[in-house]
């Protein structure tokens, strides 16, 4: 049947999505797709030129203008905003959390996916849930909370949960961990359940069914998940600005906010540091970008 | 996808247990040994316990603490139960509290009226198997990898009083970011140009995922392009749908950072989140106050947060 009918879709199918001669009305939607695009990347675009002018050439020919490239921004925004001590403290803080958030999650994630109990869809909910509440509305409880409990001073000098690194990466994975939950467990149903039978002949126990069974198979979504959290975690702002009190010990995304003010007349300044700012997002991006949009999609296509 | 058993398939059909003793769900339980137990149990109770402990508990305490007037100093037994009073309080005495509601609508007004509308219409655009369409997506979902407080300072580039772009452009003098009146709208700027990215991604996915059999029908009764999205495609898409509503909804509520960078959400960006946050890590610790202020952040969210559970679980028990 297939052989007899192929060849007849094959005519008919392209006869609706058929490429046709370049019409007015193509003409006009890629005119328009064209000056959307343009304009979407303006501002970063804007942002990138100006980083690389110098500040006294913008500013006795104004900043429409063309001149004054340099590349000093970039040297005195690294070295007055420290920026090497604060990518340190995101990468403290963004790689554990982000390692915890997929291994919890991923727990979870198998215990809901592969065993029917009636308690589970409560779990998911519980899970799922809490990564959209607004993180305001816990501020007070958990600032509190966080200033009451003490930490050893090997672990965080201020001897406290608030204003450690300890504090950011629990607070990241709780709030963050639902995302994961959702997106692994509706991942890990899809899996044949053939395989666990199989496993279990074999002798396999729960964890041996976790960890050699399913997580290998869940590798395109767990790396899906790790490019969009860093990105996530690395941009967290909230909470690193609440709960973190010595201006060293700020994540980078955070720390922005108290280089403005030696910033604040030089723009060029402003903006080389935005840049460098945005430099590891970016280049996640372009690199992985087929990941990063599959991450986020999958919590929505596949609800 | 629909052939394979899920939670609830188990419980739709129980097994036949006279015919099958050892059929279906009792024979997995009792399949699993003690330390397979002790396993799972450890496998939800670690993580439930920090979701509990960090987010659900202080959700909790958020509510109990609306109603007392508790300053944050002082043992927690002298705290005083004053009733409703935080909440008469934040409406009647509270001059930024009617702002930021309003600021706070109008967030969700610009993101539900403008961007995801724009979003949605670029996304049914860019469906159509464009050439170049790869990078006509690139360039609109790149600033979703930008944090909101990067895209504060991104912004400050084209806004600034003196050495901004707009200003110098239109031969203006506004100061786009400090004058009351106008930054509301300035910050709306920035906050739509990052959603309607996210939204056009969301519904280029859903728009993958519709049957193209729908459309070859609607072609084959000579419907007109408009007319199939909004009678077919557009009723296919509701669950994508409702998760666009809900995600404005929530980003329109748990809006913070670009507000904190420009001015700590005073003079003209007032926004409830801001509030909560002024009102326990500035000077002023108003604990029961802040917590009214946070307690009507968390009804409004929890609606919808419902909703949308009540969509995604649905969908997946198909």
């Amino acid at each position: 049947m297939s052989t007899a009918t192929a060849p007849r879709e094959d005519r008919t199918a392209p006869a609706t999505r058929r490429r046709p001669p370049p019409r007015p009305a193509r003409v006009v939607l890629h005119v328009f797709l064209a000056a959307v695009a343009v304009g979407w990347l303006f501002p970063i675009l804007w942002a990138v030129l100006t980083s690389l002018r110098s500040y006294e050439y913008t500013a006795t020919n104004g900043y429409v203008s063309l001149g004054g490239w340099t590349l000093d921004n970039y040297v005195t925004a690294w070295r007055t905003a420290e920026f090497g001590k604060h990518f340190l403290n995101s990468v403290y803080i963004t790689v554990p959390a982000v390692l915890l958030t997929l291994f919890l999650a991923s727990c979870v994630a198998f215990v809901i996916a592969r065993f029917s109990w009636r308690t589970n869809v409560v779990l998911l909910g519980l899970f799922t849930a809490a990564n959209l509440l607004p993180q305001q509305a816990l501020l007070i409880p958990l600032f509190r909370l966080f200033t009451q409990v003490p930490l050893p001073a090997f672990m965080s000098d201020s001897e406290l949960l608030y204003d450690s690194y300890w504090g950011l990466i629990l607070v990241n994975v709780a709030f963050q961990c639902g995302f994961c939950v959702f997106v692994l467990s509706n991942y890990m149903k899809a899996l044949p359940r053939d395989l666990y039978e199989a496993a279990m002949v074999d002798g396999a126990s729960v964890w041996r069914q976790y960890w050699q069974v399913t997580m290998p198979l869940c590798r395109p979504a767990l790396a899906a998940l790790a490019t969009l959290e860093v990105t996530w975690i690395y941009n967290e702002f909230f909470w690193a600005t609440v709960l973190m009190r010595t201006g060293d010990k700020f994540p980078v995304t955070s720390s922005l906010n108290n280089l403005r003010g030696e910033f604040f007349t030089d723009n060029n300044l402003v903006s080389a540091g935005s840049v460098l700012v945005a430099i590891p997002t970016l280049v996640i991006f372009f690199l992985l970008q087929r990941q990063f949009v599959r991450g986020l999609t999958l919590g929505a296509s596949k609800g | 996808m629909s052939d394979l058993p899920l939670i609830q398939a188990d419980r739709a059909v129980p097994p036949p247990a006279a015919v099958t003793p050892t059929g279906g769900r009792r024979r997995r339980v009792r399949l699993l040994s003690r330390t397979d137990r002790v396993v799972v149990a450890l496998m939800v109770a670690v993580p439930l316990l920090l979701v509990v402990g960090l987010v659900w508990l202080p959700a909790g305490a958020t509510v109990l603490l609306s109603g007392t007037d508790w300053d944050g100093i002082g043992p927690v037994g002298d705290i005083e139960w004053v009733g409703g009073r935080n909440y008469a309080d934040v409406v009647r005495n509270y001059p930024p509290f009617v702002p930021a509601v309003q600021n706070n609508l109008l967030w969700l007004a610009a993101l539900f009226v403008v961007a995801t509308p724009f979003g949605m219409f670029l996304a049914v655009l860019l469906d159509k198997e464009l050439r170049g369409s790869r990078f006509y997506q690139t360039a609109l979902y790149l600033p979703v990898v930008l944090s909101l407080a990067l895209i504060g300072f991104v912004w400050q580039l084209l806004y600034s009083r003196d050495q901004g772009l707009v200003n110098a452009v239109l031969g203006t003098d506004v100061d786009w970011y400090g004058d009351p009146d106008v930054n509301i709208w300035a910050v709306l700027v920035a906050a739509g140009w990052r959603h309607v990215g996210y939204i056009m991604l969301l519904y280029l996915a859903g728009l993958k995922g519709v049957d193209p059999s729908l459309r070859e029908a609607a072609a084959v009764d000579g419907a007109s392009e408009g007319r199939t999205f909004f009678q077919v495609i557009f009723p296919v898409l509701r669950p994508i749908n409702i998760i666009v509503l809900v995600v404005t909804v929530i980003e329109s509520l748990r809006a913070f950072d670009l507000v904190w960078v420009i001015n700590k959400g005073r003079n003209g960006l007032e926004l409830l989140s801001a509030l909560v946050t002024q009102n326990v890590v500035g000077e002023a610790s108003r604990i029961g106050f802040g917590s009214a202020l946070a307690t009507v952040m968390l009804v409004v969210s929890l609606v919808f947060i419902t909703v949308y559970l009540a969509t995604v679980l649905r969908e997946g028990r198909r």
